[in-house]
């Protein structure tokens, strides 16, 4: 399994390999169709849903926007509780430092929580060449490491797979490298699970060094927080002797009282529950209970060259729950394996481009990669504006292709042409107007539009569209019918 | 390879630089702790704990034991934190009961059918248990290995929402103890979405919900 998705060919290219697959999609399908069901369930449950929502994106503008203050407190306070911290400033030296930890105990293997963070290094590749074994332990990637496979969403990362497929990959593999599946396996979720709790537990048991990622990590007290499901994440951060967390910077909340916020909307956006059945938070050591030798490896990678980005900055903002993935319609149709990366979807299309910048094909079709339907702005638990994002990268792509700086007018020919080419942009930026119209009052011509309409807008007094279009008028009294 | 420190220094310089002439926006004023109005806290805490497919019963304080018991009457070896109250394992027939030191490795731990541990929190909304680790629960192993765990929470540790979970288990993170926030048992979704209950955690997660206000025996 590869984390680092080298070689793979652009968004379109892979997009269209996909589309043939249809197997493939029947499964994608089903399963975003009814993740999606039950967000909406949970969520509707909750009557401050936008109020938790505007806290949660609040909480990160906060820290985002105060980063090296909060980082230095969050490596005061981690040291102060026995755990060691690193600063990796890339993927490779990230690789190196964690390499050299796990040398350092003379383990051979590693257990590992599921971590989008060590992905994106290729952490496990890394670890592989210097001849140390690492076990991915949550079940979907266990399916996907032995199926020598690539994660193909956030959260059910063997999402694009169903039970016979799981069940012949289980009989082929297990047996290669450890306890074998039991005789006359059937494809029945239940004995697969089962197979698997038997699989892992040898390794968890005698598993000296684990390595996981955080979901967040509190600035103020050191305190690192793993939300999962299965438990796998429990043995890891419970069990071994020394721990090892490769957490991104953006991972940081500045008080032990915003985990609230995100332990209502991060499992609610992400499998649709009320709660995941584990949430472990550990502060460096305790005596006498688990890793007595803690280690954080604190990881840029790209993240402060997003946030150097004026608007851009705003993706740090993703808690990585997978909602806009689930209501993509091009994800749905494609699959996480198109976006070659980690990060597929929706943010998988603002991230990638703006962690590894522009310089591929691959990164450079990402922002393309959208309808711009605009659901998965609406649907993102931090308010990221996805779609906006999109168009921002659009430009910037547009922008490197033609070299140099380009002139006002060029933008603006450019974002015109743009906008009326599609009906969606048109209604999109009408949504826009709108949206700016009424935070200008009374004011009776339009001010800057985002992305690349703005230098069409600036070089214009266009009148202030009404409060709201025909499009939209239809589609609130009339719902999504044609 | 470049000294560690710098590439602390390189980072931190990096993050100055990109937000010069950022807008540094301040925290939310946001209203922490707030309490969730609930009509009866312990029957939404029992209801939703329910739905996760784990075992509630409600009890009254001196049903204890009585319970435990019953909970417990498929395990022959059953482990308990070091703090536990012993009268709720006084009455266990046939069942050796072994407190934990410490000293208890993986694998030994491995051999113990049960577990049966206080907790620190219960929050009604989500129906999640939250474990502080404290003497009556143990360390964490302890709560994870055996295959069944049989948690008792007290009325008065019931909270309605998140919100209000948080001052309570400051104590416990301030001292530098870890925190096991459960809801269920353990479960996966991994497998075309379906859910099958007990992956690497307890597959049997039994709830004792102890009260003075509506105590029902114990079935
Ligand atoms: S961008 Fe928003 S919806 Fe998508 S994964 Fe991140 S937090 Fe979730």
């Amino acid at each position: 399994m590869s984390g680092t998705f080298i070689g793979m060919p652009k968004f379109q290219t892979a997009a269209k390999e996909a589309l043939g697959n249809s197997q493939q999609r029947r499964n994608l399908q089903h399963a975003t169709g009814t993740i999606r069901g039950k967000r909406a369930r949970v969520v509707e449950e909750l009557d401050n849903w936008e109020e938790l929502r505007q806290a949660g994106a609040a909480i990160k503008d906060n820290v985002l926007t105060h980063l090296d203050t909060y980082l230095v407190q969050l490596e005061e306070s981690l040291t102060r509780a026995g755990a060691t911290v690193h600063w990796a400033a890339d993927a490779e030296e990230a690789n190196r430092i964690v390499t050299s930890l796990v040398r350092a105990t003379g383990a051979e293997e590693v257990v590992k929580v599921k971590s989008m963070a060590t992905q994106e290094i290729g952490l496990n590749e890394a670890l592989e060449e210097a001849g140390i074994h690492a076990w991915e332990t949550d079940l979907a990637e266990l399916i996907v490491q032995l199926g020598h496979d690539k994660p193909s969403h956030i959260l059910v990362p063997a999402i694009h797979r169903n039970r016979a497929e799981i069940r012949e990959i289980f009989l082929r593999e297990m047996g290669q490298v450890g306890t074998p599946p039991p005789g006359g396996l059937t494809s029945d979720p239940r004995e697969l699970a089962e197979a698997a709790r038997v699989h892992l537990r040898e390794k968890f048991l005698r598993a000296k060094v684990a390595i996981s990622g955080a979901n967040f990590a509190i600035a103020e007290t050191g305190t690192l927080v793993v939300v999962e499901s299965e438990g796998n994440g429990r043995m890891c951060l419970t069990l071994p002797e020394t721990l090892i967390s490769v957490v991104g910077i953006e991972k940081v909340l500045p008080r032990l009282e915003d985990l609230e916020v995100f332990m209502q909307l991060l499992p609610r956006s992400s499998t649709g529950e009320r709660m995941n059945p584990y949430t472990s938070t550990w502060t460096g050591i305790t005596p006498g209970d688990g890793p007595q030798d803690v280690h954080v490896v604190l990881l840029d990678n790209g993240r402060t060259d997003a946030l150097a980005d004026r608007v851009g900055r705003q993706a740090l903002r993703c808690i990585r729950c997978s909602a806009c993935l689930n209501v993509c319609p091009v994800y749905q149709r494609v699959g996480g394996h198109s976006y070659g990366s980690v990060y597929p979807g929706p943010i998988g299309a603002i991230l990638n481009p703006q962690l590894r910048g522009t310089a591929s094909d691959v990164d450079q079709s990402l922002p393309y990669a959208s309808s711009l339907c605009g659901a998965c702005g609406d649907v993102c638990p931090v308010n990221i504006e996805i779609p906006e994002l999109l168009v921002h990268l659009r430009t910037r792509v547009v922008d490197e292709h033609r070299g140099g700086i380009p002139s006002g007018e060029q933008i603006a020919m450019k974002g015109a042409a743009w906008m009326f080419a599609d009906h969606r942009r048109w209604e999109k930026a009408q949504k826009g107007a709108e949206l700016s119209g009424r935070a200008l009052g009374k004011k009776d011509t339009i001010g800057r539009l985002p992305g690349p309409l703005s230098a069409w807008s600036d070089a214009r007094d266009a009148p202030t569209p009404p409060t709201e279009s025909f499009r939209s008028w239809w589609k609130r009294e009339k719902g999504d019918q044609p | 390879m470049r000294p560690v420190q710098s590439t602390r220094d390189d980072m931190l310089a990096r993050i100055t630089a990109a937000l010069v002439g950022a807008d540094r926006t301040p925290p939310p004023e946001r209203e922490y702790g707030a309490t969730t109005p609930l009509p009866d806290i312990a029957v939404t805490f029992a209801e939703r704990v329910e739905d996760y497919r784990a075992v509630v019963e409600r009890v009254a304080p001196d049903g204890i034991p009585a319970a435990v018991a019953a909970a417990l009457s498929l395990a022959t070896r059953v482990v308990i934190p070091p703090g536990l109250p012993r009268e709720w394992v006084a009455t266990l027939d046939g069942v050796e009961v072994v407190a934990d030191q410490g000293d208890l490795s993986s694998d030994e731990l491995d051999r113990f059918d049960a577990v049966v541990t206080a907790a620190a929190v219960g929050i009604a909304v989500t129906g999640t248990i939250v474990l502080d680790h404290g003497p009556d629960q143990g360390r964490r192993a302890l709560s994870l290995v055996p295959d069944v765990h049989v948690c008792v929470v007290h009325e008065s540790q019931l909270v309605g929402d998140v919100p209000e979970s948080i001052a309570p288990l400051r104590d416990a993170i301030d001292a530098g103890r870890p925190l096991t926030w459960i809801s269920g048992p353990s479960a996966t979704s991994d497998i075309e979405l379906e859910r099958v209950e007990g992956v690497h955690g307890p597959r049997t997660l039994h709830v004792l919900l102890v009260g003075t206000d509506h105590p029902l025996p114990p079935a």
